[in-house]
């Protein structure tokens, strides 16, 4: 198969809007490393890029799984396509990998679709020699993704739910600010998922001096450093998270900043998400129609 | 005192010409005529007195409102008059002040005797993007800056319209549907990787091409044209013109190899090693932006020209509607910067429905990079000029969106190490003008990505890759050329460093 041939190889919904698919990329499979990223777009002429994070990669099938919630326009449209279907554009990996080393104890906090990124970047601080706590948090019980493939290497899984459907009825912070009340504390800490859980992971790691990394996902046009879209402030100073990241000094990042960013296009993508709906069902009623005849 | 800056100088101004397509081809088909009664013998005191000739552009109350192109071109006559106008010089100053020495005399010559086949193939041995070059060159400051007739006459504005006639013979091709494809020599059997796929790296490729080497192109976007796609609006530059020139490219054999990042999908020296490159052409940009480092300057509404431009122009997000990459609604724009992006970003903006368009840039008007077409076209469709300001930081609400800039006003003193006048702050002078969306247009520095992934690759300290003057880098096999060696510079300049790079890429395969 032809290298730019992006092929959906399998597909699988984890939970309501959340969705696990295989892709074909095999430069980015032979090339990915833990922490990095690619931009897609599912159409040639029209299509909007949109960074995702690699799940997990086979170099030896060419493949890489990414996983993603239904947001917006283009992962609703990247949702209803299928195995056999391709996407117009791959691009990656993206990013400086993560800094993999034995330090001793790592604590990693995975929230929501944040556990994705997570799962190799845990696999990777594992295999280098840590002792791995993962925490889990999720709203509910039909959120929690990948459990059993984090159990299957971790030395310690710890499940939070919103609701109380499974493992602890609690946030991620709270289990993260036990570990960090045990002696000897945690080594490193490393928190993904949406910027408000790792705002308040910061400041829950912050009285304790426990590092942590976090990983930031925000809006990328081209993901080389050539639109500066992705821009946060770090220390007070700006960074491209395309670039210089996507992995920051957690203690330093201005999350309220990015999260008013990352609010920009909220009018016109929730005016295109509806639109890319309505188009949907009118080509259904488009079909129902054709199979009548 | 507080100054308002509200210097409306658009509108005042207007010198160019709004005379009608049909007009301005009338006038030239009489001048046409006597030219022809006389079998194109002239005087050269008779040249000089031809009028030269105004390029019919679309009337600016209506292309602030569409993405077509503004400059429509020349008709038949009016290229054939303004030809006309060339006195054929022995020693030909236009040939010099270009940087690829296109033989200007003799295919202007060919344009005034009616034979534009002649023309444009006299181009091509020198020039493979004519239909670009004709459109966004400085000729004013290459070319036409050292042509005799607009010495003769004391006006350079009064030159031989040399970059015109380059675009209309090179349209006129396209036009014919029977451009040439370039022959190609028998296969050589060496590979030659091409890094970017803006203007150096097209020349590259057709130029190693010819030679009879397999060649591919690696591009990061989706669409091959580099800055001649994200960055040239359309209305500027039609994209149907890039994407012929990479059609031919296709067609001469050049494998076109989309979202691949050289550096991150595959290191520049695993493109030799592991996949067997005989050579590799760095052609990747000026790709990352300068911001003011102003307070305000990560609020929502803030953007890179470049941002701004790749939304619009790549990602379509001008058709409302069908594109799927959003782009901000914006009403009142500062945009910040002199320079050929801040005339593009501002004339986009209004293109996009913003209302007011101020353009702030801290000298004068003498003083700005931008080409004087581009400036004079913004002034028509409406954009309004605060020269001698500067930002000095963006002011927004408890959202963290964008609601005014706060501006200080300069004076000129000093020439400065650039020699142009250094523009000097006055205290106190300092104005809010209420914007919703600030485009920051102050230029680019170079792209960190292959620097961080090609070790003995060497780099100044600006970033730019240091290469001698035909390309060749501090790595064997390794040829640069374009922005990431020049800065930000212009497409024909990245057009000329591609042919000498690609001559060497050539003579180092044909000794391997």
């Amino acid at each position: 198969m032809n290298p730019t041939d992006y092929a959906i190889l399998y597909k699988r919904q984890l939970s309501e809007n959340v969705y696990m698919m295989r892709i074909h990329a095999p430069y980015i499979a032979a090339e990915r490393k833990p922490g990095q990223f690619i931009l897609l777009s599912v159409d040639e002429s029209y299509g909007e890029r949109i960074p995702l994070t690699i799940a997990d990669a086979d170099a030896a099938a060419g493949s890489i799984t990414i996983i993603f919630q239904k947001v917006g326009l283009t992962t609703t449209l990247l949702a209803d396509l299928e195995v056999g279907d391709h996407l117009a554009a791959v691009l990656g990996p993206l990013g400086q990998p993560t800094h993999v080393s034995k330090v001793g104890t790592v604590v990693c906090v995975g929230g929501g679709i944040g556990v994705a990124p997570m799962h190799p970047i845990a696999k990777a601080f594992k295999s280098a020699g840590n002792r791995l706590i993962c925490i889990l948090g999720a709203r509910n019980k039909d959120l929690v993704i990948l459990e059993d493939e984090i159990r299957a290497f971790a030395d310690e899984v710890i499940v939070c739910t919103d609701d109380g459907s499974a493992g602890r009825k609690a946030l991620v912070t709270a289990p993260l600010k036990e570990l960090c009340e045990q002696m000897p504390r945690p080594d490193l800490s490393i928190a993904i998922g949406p910027p408000i859980m790792m705002k308040f992971c910061a400041e829950t790691v912050r009285p304790y001096g426990v590092p942590l990394i976090v990983s930031l996902n925000t809006i990328m046009v081209d993901g080389t450093g050539m639109c500066g879209g992705c821009r946060v402030t770090v220390g007070g100073e700006t960074k491209f998270v395309c670039v210089d990241g996507p992995e920051f000094d957690g203690l330093k990042v201005d999350f309220d900043g990015m999260m008013k960013r990352l609010q920009a296009y909220r009018p016109q993508e929730q005016r295109m998400a509806a639109e890319g709906q309505e188009h949907q069902c009118r080509m259904m009623a488009q079909a129902e129609k054709l199979e009548k005849k | 005192m507080p100054h308002d800056g509200a210097s409306r100088e658009a509108g005042e101004e207007v010198t160019m010409s709004t005379v009608s397509p049909e007009e301005l081809n009338d006038r030239a088909q009489t001048i046409l005529a006597d030219i022809d009664a006389k079998g194109g013998v002239l005087k050269a005191s008779e040249r000089l007195s031809i009028p030269a000739q105004e390029m019919p552009n679309q009337d600016p109350g209506e292309r602030r409102h569409n993405t077509d192109e503004v400059a429509l071109g020349y008709s038949v006559a009016q290229a054939r008059v303004e030809a006309s106008r060339c006195l054929q010089c022995k020693n030909q100053p236009c040939v010099a002040g270009c940087p690829v020495s296109l033989p200007i005399r003799d295919f202007v010559s060919a344009i005034a005797a009616n034979d534009f086949g002649k023309a444009i193939a006299l181009i091509k041995e020198k020039s493979l993007l004519p239909a670009v070059c004709g459109r966004v060159c400085p000729q004013e400051s290459q070319c036409q800056a050292s042509c005799t007739v607009g010495k003769s006459l004391k006006d350079v504005d009064k030159a031989v319209a040399i970059g015109r006639l380059e675009r209309f013979v090179a349209d006129w091709e396209r036009e014919q549907s029977q451009a040439p494809v370039p022959e190609v020599k028998p296969a050589s059997g060496k590979k030659v990787a091409v890094v970017g796929s803006g203007p150096a790296s097209l020349v590259v490729a057709a130029d190693v091409r010819r030679e009879g080497h397999d060649v591919t192109v690696f591009e990061a976007f989706h669409k091959f044209g580099g800055v001649m796609l994200y960055g040239i609006p359309e209305f500027r530059l039609p994209k149907a013109i890039v994407s012929a020139e990479v059609e031919t490219l296709r067609a001469m054999g050049v494998k076109l190899i989309p979202n691949f990042l050289v550096g991150r999908t595959r290191t520049l020296q695993d493109l030799m090693d592991k996949d067997g490159f005989d050579a590799v052409f760095v052609g990747t940009g000026a790709g990352l932006p300068h911001f003011m480092n102003i307070e305000g300057e990560n609020l929502v509404g803030v953007f890179s020209a470049n941002e701004y431009l790749t939304r619009a122009n790549l990602m379509r997000a001008y058709e409302k509607g069908r594109a799927a990459t959003p782009i901000v609604d914006a009403h009142r724009v500062a945009v910040l910067g002199g320079g050929n992006v801040a005339m593009d970003a501002a004339r986009t903006a209004l293109r996009l429905g913003a209302d007011e368009v101020y353009l702030i840039y801290r000298r004068t008007a003498k003083e700005m990079p931008a080409r004087v077409e581009e400036v004079e076209h913004a002034k028509e469709e409406g954009v309004q000029f605060h020269m001698l300001r500067n930002a000095k930081r963006i002011l927004g609400d408890d959202q963290g969106r964008v609601t005014g800039i706060e501006c200080l006003c300069y004076e000129l003193g000093e020439p400065d190490a650039s020699g142009r006048r250094a523009p000097v702050a006055i205290a106190g002078s300092e104005f809010v003008l209420p914007v919703d969306t600030v485009i920051v247009a102050i230029g680019n520095g170079s792209n960190p990505l292959i620097r961080q992934t090609t070790p003995g690759l060497e780099f100044n300290k600006r970033g730019n890759i240091v290469c001698d003057e035909n390309g060749r880098t501090s790595l064997a096999k390794v040829f640069a050329g374009g922005d990431i060696v020049l800065g930000a510079a212009t497409v024909i300049l990245a057009m000329g460093q591609g042919r000498r790079a690609a001559a060497a890429i050539n003579d180092m395969l044909s000794k391997a």
